[in-house]
């Protein structure tokens, strides 16, 4: 048996569309099997996780609330991997980024500080962020070490870091020795959109970050230097763009979006500090940047997906006692799919006949 | 060359034959019933242009490929070679152009990768050993091939071939890496070999060589085969017609216009190797007038790459003023910068260095045109000025190409050459350097390009061009200097210098100034 | 002062957490020289664990519970073989999809099994000699796992250095487009190569869930794998320096755990990061050595044969 693999002389324009598809269609199919392996009918399975949430007006509320870190988080990764300086940290970013808004909201905690507080709540989670995202890019720069190890290794450190915090300085004294810091002041907090619902002007910053972001990869000097180092780093040299400044560039971008996402997330839903603030959005925004192509606009449409496997799974876990590791399957499969379908449109499989090697 | 290995009998049958041979790739028919023949004892020499499907035809008679019509004979057996494993336990041994060599294991450990079978490292030194003295191929056999020049890695590959004890060698496009030295060395190794009965299939587009070494020709053109010839009662331009389908074009050179100012000036350049890649260079002098075109020779991997990337900016020199562009010390610059001085690059390599092979064709011309102020404003790419400059490079240098704007790599070697040209030449540069021309450029191309470089030379820019094409340095440039282990030497006016008098410079023997053999050579 | 007992339990233990570290690392490694980064390791170590404790829970068979580790471990890396050797797509990607996925499965796998216990697997004991003082224990009184870790060691270092196998294997990680030119079958060996990292990651995982720590919990790896990765890069690709990785890795892990014991006021946050802070460092010093040094010339590059 030989498989050859030819690229294909146009990528039908089609395609560029249909892979992403097909992805999620063969997601849906190892789903099904999935749930009937778990003894599940999978019309029903599939009606609670997929179909349900999208028609009850608080879930979809929930949708936007869930969709909004992986947004803000998917685009700064888009940066990184465009350049292909891989950033597998944001998780920790994210964390950072909390710790630092988070810091503000609890020293101005009881005081009378104005409005001002959230907005340099946000500024400083983007620097701390930013400043984490930074070291595994100064550790690449300046030592040659791979930044997938090294962002990695620092998400379990700041994760740490979190714990130690809320189960020590930012205990809240009243809070009969829970883990979890004082509830944030009213000025601290991110507003919500509606009444009713969760939903918060969270998601208003993330669509300024998808057309911010649109524009500065599509349109300037930037974008273009990004790419290019990422698809032909001699040849970026070459036209001039610097190798390093463009390593601490998409890091300081991509941590900081992901800080703006954690302070959200903590001065928003949460409202307070706890030892645990994320279901993993930093680890799903990188499917969501590969679903979305690495455009902004795709990782809005990717970010909505993955948020509904995480609203599905959370209403699957209680309706049908489903582990939530399910969510965790959807997800890998659906990065799976991706990879794949992207090469069966790029490239014509032929199966070869007498070709014995590989 | 010895009479007898010709074979003095009248119709010896072929020891290896192609047959009608067809292989398309897409749209492209790469060989269109290609027949070739080589017999035992002979050298029989495959003629074509870059292009021609010369190493298509290769790879289909080794197994690497698989024809989609047509069949091999072996001992006029008709015979299938699934994968080179097969055709080299057969009996036929293949020298690629691009050496199948791993840097990082010794030459021992890389020779028994190429065989079958389980030969303890040391019995198989002691062969190596054996095979190097006997067919004149030094070469040590417990020394890391990364470390080796590119003739010992050659030595290494036909050693390799020799101790599967073939009856059929394929040597693709031996001497192109070699200095005429050590081609002479091979030559008297294929001699050997050929008085053994062995049959050697020499791929080349050098035509004296092949009137020199080889008894019979076949020449191949747009992947059909030509003709099949005696290169000994063939002249060079015969053979040239035969491979190139007409008169070959000439590049005229009259060089009637004044030199002007200098644009560039190289003084004392040196750069220190940083290992994996970049070699050192040493104490480079250089100066090159408007209206005048300086050609540097040498065999790959002496400096060339080096000294492009010296003055493109991409390995700044510490001291600034050691290249000097249009009076301005430009040392310390990087390639934005020394691009607003006016200077223009072209490198070698087109897919990946001067340009994005994954990229659009219009977004490469900003790779370049980024610094010049009209395509970019503020920071933000106007594309619309982009787009038209894309079109005009099109138009004006006539590049061929599918669709509205493909990725680069989807673009053949001469068109895209065409296009990273006149990517440059659009931005009216005052100085221009230019690494290896036309290289893997068909013939058309070619003198397009070379014609291009003479009339921007007339208008009076500064041209560079670094180039292992000898023939091509004297036929379009004014004077040649010579690159040699990081060394170059004082450029010579052509009509002063020899082919002789450049090869041993190339060489890197001693006195080897271009201009010494010139002396007393013509 | 610690006393010999006390010393010996220590020393035994940073024995069993640089087992499941050397494991892991030696089947990478020898992914890695044949040119495939598989960033998978976290993922297919978890699943072992979790298979490998379902099966010997079920069974009540550890030998069968390591078996079946093994085999999880093995099937979850053709995952990633399909995508990364045989689809070509990017390893990097294609190795956190893996992990990815391992992670959801193997929680799935464990989930009817929270808050269960195994009986860890028992310590080889060789009579004499694992009664000997202080080192008895830490040398002669471990479990199978230890003693199979140093086997595979001793098996992987000859083989890749001294055997044809080897030979061919390192080819291909050199360059691909050479091996390839001489017939040698790339994506076969990279594909066995794979599998084999992952059979060793799955025995890492049996290693974790029914010896080191006999019980399964979500996540247990707890980055385990990743510190693998690492550690294949400190070794510069030389199984014998993973020796010394794994034990130095396995000993930072243990101490600071018995730190924390002795509540010396150092936040234990700070302690358990020690291990992620030590793979940082040391992926930095031994990149500012050896810059790059070591790795094999095509890792990391998809191979697409010729047309």
């Amino acid at each position: 048996m030989a498989i050859r693999l030819e690229r294909q002389e146009t990528v039908p324009p089609l395609g560029l569309i249909a892979a992403p598809l097909l992805a999620l269609l063969f997601t849906l199919v190892v789903g099904a099997v999935m749930f009937v392996l778990l003894g599940h009918d999978p019309l029903r399975a599939f009606t609670i996780y997929f179909i349900e949430p999208l028609t009850d007006p608080w879930t979809l509320q929930e949708l936007v609330v869930k969709a909004c870190p992986l947004l803000l988080i998917g685009i700064g990764l888009s940066f990184c991997y465009r350049a292909n300086r891989w950033n597998i940290g944001a998780e920790g970013q994210y964390v950072v980024g909390a710790l630092f808004g988070s810091w503000l909201a609890l020293a101005t905690h009881g005081t009378d500080a104005g409005p001002w507080v959230l907005p340099a709540m946000l500024v400083l989670a983007c620097i701390g962020g930013a400043l984490w995202g930074l070291i595994p890019a100064f550790l690449r720069v300046r030592f040659g070490c791979s930044e997938i190890l090294t962002s990695l290794m620092l998400v379990y450190v700041a994760q740490l870091g979190l714990d130690y915090l809320v189960r020590g300085p930012w205990k809240d004294p009243a809070g009969f020795n829970f883990p979890q810091s004082v509830t944030f002041d009213a000025v601290a907090v991110v507003p919500l959109l509606m009444e009713e619902g969760r939903m918060h002007a969270g998601i208003l910053i993330a669509l300024v970050a998808v057309a911010a972001a649109t524009f500065v990869l599509g349109r300037t000097l930037i974008g273009y230097s990004i790419e290019l180092g990422g698809s032909a780093p001699r040849a970026a040299a070459f036209a001039g763009f610097d190798e390093r400044r463009v390593t601490y560039g998409v890091f300081a971008v991509s941590g900081a979006l992901a800080g703006l996402a954690g302070i959200i997330e903590v001065a928003g839903p949460i409202g307070q500090m706890q030892p645990s603030i994320s279901p993993g959005y930093g680890f799903t925004a990188i499917i969501a940047a590969m679903l979305g192509r690495l455009h902004p606009v795709g990782v809005l449409v990717a970010s909505f997906v993955l948020a509904l496997t995480y609203i599905g799974g959370e209403a699957a876990q209680i309706s049908m006692r489903m582990p939530f590791d399910v969510t965790r399957v959807f997800q890998g499969t659906l990065l799976i799919s991706i990879l794949a379908a992207d090469v069966l449109v790029r490239y014509r499989i032929r199966r070869v006949e007498g070709a014995s090697h590989a | 060359m010895s009479d007898s290995a010709a074979g003095a009998s009248a119709k010896p049958s072929a020891l290896l034959e192609a047959v009608e041979l067809t292989k398309r790739f897409g749209a492209l028919v790469a060989n269109d019933h290609v027949s070739l023949a080589i017999r035992a004892g002979e050298t029989h020499a495959l003629l074509g242009e870059n292009g021609a499907g010369k190493s298509t035809l290769v790879k289909m008679m080794c197994g690497l490929l698989q024809p989609d019509s047509g069949e091999l004979l072996y001992d006029d057996a008709p015979i299938m070679f699934p994968d080179p494993a097969t055709s080299r336990a057969k009996g036929v041994g293949v020298v690629f152009q691009h050496f199948a060599l791993f840097d990082a294991l010794t030459v021992v450990e890389n020779v028994a990768l190429g065989l079958a079978g389980h030969e303890p490292l040391s019995a198989l030194a002691e062969r190596i050993r054996d095979c190097t003295v006997r067919y004149g191929l030094a070469v040590e056999p417990y020394r890391r091939v990364g470390e080796l020049s590119v003739g010992e890695r050659q030595r290494v590959e036909i050693v390799r071939c020799l101790l599967g004890d073939p009856r059929v060698l394929i040597l693709d496009e031996p001497t192109s890496v070699l200095t005429p030295d050590e081609s002479e060395n091979l030559f008297r190794t294929v001699d050997l070999l050929t008085d053994e009965g062995r049959a050697v299939l020499f791929i080349s587009h050098k035509l004296d060589e092949v009137r020199r070494l080889c008894h019979r020709a076949t020449v191949l053109r747009g992947g059909k085969f030509i003709a099949e010839v005696d290169p000994k009662v063939e002249t060079s331009s015969s053979l040239a017609r035969l491979m190139v389908g007409a008169e070959v074009p000439r590049t005229p050179r009259e060089v009637t216009h004044e030199l002007g100012t200098p644009r560039l000036l190289i003084k004392d350049l040196n750069l220190v190797g940083d290992g994996s890649r970049g070699s050192a260079l040493h104490d480079i002098n250089l100066e090159i007038r408007a209206g005048e075109i300086v050609g540097i020779a040498g065999v790959a991997g002496n400096g060339q790459t080096a000294l492009f990337e010296a003055l493109s900016g991409e390995r700044p020199a510490s001291d600034p003023e050691s290249i000097v562009i249009d009076t301005v010390p430009a040392g310390g610059l990087g390639p934005t910068q020394r691009r607003a001085l006016k200077a223009g690059f072209v490198p070698e390599e087109r897919l990946g260095h001067a340009a994005a092979p994954d990229m659009r064709l219009s977004d490469n011309v900003l790779l370049t045109t980024h610094g010049d102020g009209e395509i970019v404003r503020a920071g933000v790419v106007r594309h619309s000025v982009l787009n038209a400059r894309f079109a005009e490079i099109v138009k004006r240098f006539d590049v061929r190409f599918g669709g509205k704007d493909p990725k680069a790599r989807r673009l053949s070697g001469g068109n895209l050459q065409k296009f990273v040209i006149g990517r440059e030449v659009l931005r009216e540069p005052v100085l221009l350097v230019v690494d290896q021309p036309t290289w893997g450029v068909d013939a058309a191309a070619a003198g397009f390009i070379r014609t291009t470089l003479r009339q921007k030379a007339a208008e009076g820019c500064a041209i560079l061009v670094i180039s292992q094409d000898l023939d091509e340095l004297l036929e379009f440039t004014d004077r040649i200097a010579v690159m040699c282990e990081g060394h170059l030497t004082a450029p010579v006016p052509v009509g002063e210098t020899s082919r002789e008098a450049i090869g041993l410079a190339m060489g890197g023997s001693q006195g080897g100034d271009a201009g010494t053999g010139g002396a007393h050579g013509h | 002062m610690l006393d010999a007992a006390i010393l010996g339990a220590v020393l035994a233990s940073i024995v069993a957490a640089a087992t499941i570290l050397l494991l892991a690392s030696l089947g990478e490694l020898v992914a890695e020289r044949a040119g495939t980064l598989n960033l998978g390791v976290e993922g297919m170590m978890i699943v072992g664990a979790a298979v490998g404790y379902a099966t010997a829970y079920g069974s009540g068979s550890l030998i069968l519970g390591t078996i079946a580790a093994v085999l999880a471990g093995a099937a979850l890396s053709l995952v990633f073989a399909g995508l990364a050797i045989w689809l070509a797509a990017n390893q990097v990607a294609s190795g956190l999809a893996t992990t990815i996925l391992g992670l959801g499965i193997a929680g799935l796998i464990g989930s009817p099994f929270v808050g269960t216990r195994l009986d860890a697997a028992p310590a080889l004991y060789i009579p004499g000699l694992s009664d000997l003082p202080l080192i008895g224990r830490v040398v002669f009184g471990q479990d199978a796992f230890v003693y199979l870790s140093l086997i595979l060691l001793g098996v992987v270092a000859y083989g890749l250095a001294r055997t044809r196998t080897g030979l061919v294997l390192r080819a291909v990680g050199e360059s691909h487009v050479a091996a390839h030119a001489l017939g040698h079958p790339v994506r076969k060996i990279r594909t066995l190569a794979v599998m084999f990292g992952g059979a060793c990651a799955g025995l890492a995982g049996a290693q974790l869930s029914l010896s080191y720590t006999p019980f399964w919990a979500s996540d247990m790896t707890a980055g385990r794998g990743w510190i693998a990765l690492a550690l294949v890069v400190f070794s510069a690709w030389k199984p014998m320096w993973l020796l010394a990785g794994a034990y130095l890795f396995g000993a930072v892990s243990i101490l600071q755990l018995h730190v924390q014991g002795f509540g010396l006021g150092i936040p234990s946050q700070l302690l358990s990061a020690l291990p992620y802070l030590a793979t940082v460092g040391a992926l930095v010093v031994i990149s500012a050595l050896k810059r790059g040094q070591g790795a094999p010339a095509s890792l990391g590059v998809p191979f697409v044969p010729d047309r």
